[in-house]
């Protein structure tokens, strides 16, 4: 008996499990063989750009980080303003659809915000350009006037409204429709269970989603937020087409002069290129590359530290 | 604390089919009334109108009163959230938030009133409710960790002491011990026991023997047969249920020969 189990006895190999595992082994790893090449591919490209002189620049620049830090500050800037106003207004949707909308007027309104994720960013920057820009153009005007004491509000206000406040929220649109999908689909996970026991105790609805709803779908928040924001931060066109750029650090909401976002500054530029020039540009790219990287390892380590309380035990 | 409840003539029904029919009981306060029968009979259904927790339920809707110290829950203006504060409930499955500490489980019905508690308020209350469900003993030392990292008799437990923590007059419980081992079970008999004490207690099992230990009066529900309602068949102490029921069908049931 003991020297039968001292050996070890090998599962039989079933034709099917062996397909299936070597298939998930390879979509696995082409994957990360599809981001080690692309990281190679940005790396190799950008470190002509790393020892850059002040000749490869326009204007007084001297070296690639004061090129790209402007760049770095506009891109997080205008993706956490579009953040700060998608996330609410997406969890306000997603709530509704599922818990507060009869079930048919949900679907349809499910259907509809799905529909807008289907929207290509071209025409959202169209739309901010004519629509959106001379719409807000007056509020800014107004706003300039009685909050210009607050530093990010100073004046003087932009006369074509196209800031890196419309331009968050333009992004805030296009992120709105994949923040909202998934917070439905969370929330509609809630234990039922867990629903039960905040009403059995006296919960009134929304006293019911504070205790059992919210917490139980942060992680999928978080998640959520974090895919709105790699959106934001990678986005092009609309951003392109709506913003005046200017290479410097600006913290004014509202004016003609605005930080530029790097992937909105490579498709400009990218045309005219040559030289240290490309580099230079898709050495910006790395930076996006590792800036997206960071923020969600933060999600995950966010994510984490809550584990213990996300229910999944 | 403890309080009578008086049900007359209760029909439920879900959109337009009648669950239960006519059910008038009398449930004296500090006693612990079991409700037993076959699946399907409308006990549930039943337990569940007397906080209005049906009300969850898309389409249930109920005609008649039930009287609690003669205040109906289905009068005009009543608010269902008020009528939940006093008249507990523990499910089936035990069901602590998982995201809330052992000790924020315990007061999450008391936060709900937006009294703001001091801290020393705040740990008394927890003592309290925890001594009142047996369970302090065993996580005094943990008060701050999750309560999913529970066993399932301490977590049935846990939801016990969140349900008397808001001091209700009135605990229901739906199968308690269904998704519990026999030792948790004895546990919560115990407390069912000591509860008894302070307050009205009505308890759905479909463990016969549960309600013969537990309980001074046993309602017996039935049913003719699938789609038709549930219906109250019997209601007396539990001693006379069990050792001389006046229906046949109560004592087929309690004895075995159905069911």
């Amino acid at each position: 008996m003991t020297t039968a189990a001292a050996t070890t006895i090998k599962a039989r190999q079933r034709p099917g499990d062996r397909i299936f595992s070597s298939a998930t082994v390879i979509s696995g790893s082409l994957i990360l063989a599809v981001l080690a090449a692309v990281a190679i591919f940005l790396l190799v490209e950008s470190l002509p750009a790393f020892v850059a002189g002040p000749d490869d620049f326009n204007g007084d620049i001297t070296n690639f980080w004061s090129y790209v830090g402007p760049l770095v500050f506009g891109t997080i800037y205008s993706a956490v303003l579009a953040l700060l106003m998608a996330v609410p207004v997406a969890i306000g949707i997603a709530l509704f659809i599922s818990h507060f909308a009869p079930r048919k007027l949900a679907q349809s309104l499910g259907y509809l915000v799905d529909l807008l994720a289907a929207v290509p960013s071209v025409v959202f920057g169209l739309w901010g350009i004519g629509v959106l820009a001379p719409l807000v153009q007056p509020f800014y005007t107004t706003i300039v006037d009685w909050f210009g004491w607050f530093p990010p509000l100073a004046g003087p206000a932009s006369g074509t409204g196209r800031t890196i406040f419309t331009v968050s929220i333009v992004l805030a649109v296009m992120i709105l429709p994949i923040i909202t999908a998934i917070c439905r689909e969370i929330f509609l996970q809630t234990p039922l269970l867990h629903e039960e026991a905040a009403l059995a105790l006296g919960a009134t609805r929304w006293e019911m989603i504070r205790m059992a709803v919210l917490p139980f779908g942060l992680p999928g928040i978080i998640s959520a937020s974090m895919l709105g924001l790699g959106r934001a931060l990678g986005e092009t066109m609309a951003v392109a087409m709506v913003l005046s750029p200017s290479p410097e650090v600006i913290f004014q909401l509202l004016t003609a002069q605005n930080s530029n976002t790097i992937a909105a500054n490579i498709a400009l530029n990218f045309p005219e290129a040559h030289g240290v020039g490309v580099n230079i540009l898709l050495a910006t790219g790395l930076v996006l590359f590792v800036v997206t990287l960071l923020v969600n390892m933060l999600a995950r380590v966010i994510i984490n530290s809550r584990k213990a309380f996300s229910g999944a035990n | 604390m403890s309080k009578r409840i008086e049900v007359n003539d209760l029909n439920v029904y879900y959109t337009n089919f009648l669950a239960v029919e006519g059910v008038s009981i009398v449930i004296e306060p500090r006693t612990v009334t079991a409700f037993i029968g076959p699946s399907g009979c409308g006990k549930s259904t039943f337990i569940r109108t007397l906080n209005r927790m049906h009300e969850v339920i898309p389409g249930a809707r109920v005609e008649g009163e039930v009287l609690i110290d003669g205040n109906n829950l289905y009068g005009p203006g009543v608010d269902p959230v008020l009528v939940r504060r006093q008249v507990g409930m523990v499910f089936q499955r035990p069901n602590p938030f998982p995201t809330m500490s052992i000790q924020d489980n315990v007061l999450a019905g008391v936060k709900l009133n937006n009294r703001r508690m001091s801290k020393t308020d705040a740990d008394d209350l927890t003592e309290k409710a925890l001594r009142g469900a047996n369970l302090w003993n065993e996580v005094k030392d943990r008060l701050a960790r999750p309560g999913s990292g529970l066993s399932g008799g301490q977590q049935q437990r846990l939801c016990i002491a969140r349900a008397i923590a808001v001091e209700p007059d009135v605990i229901l419980m739906d199968e308690p011990c269904s998704a519990l081992d026999p030792i948790s079970t004895l546990a919560i008999e115990d407390l069912i026991e000591e509860m008894k004490q302070e307050y009205t207690i009505v308890i759905v099992t479909h463990n016969m023997q549960q309600a013969s230990r537990v309980s001074d009066r046993t309602a017996f529900f039935n049913i003719a047969g699938t789609g038709k309602p549930g219906k109250l068949i019997e209601y007396d102490d539990t001693t006379t249920i069990f050792s001389n029921p006046s229906v046949q069908a109560t004592e087929d049931y309690v004895s075995g020969r159905f069911g």
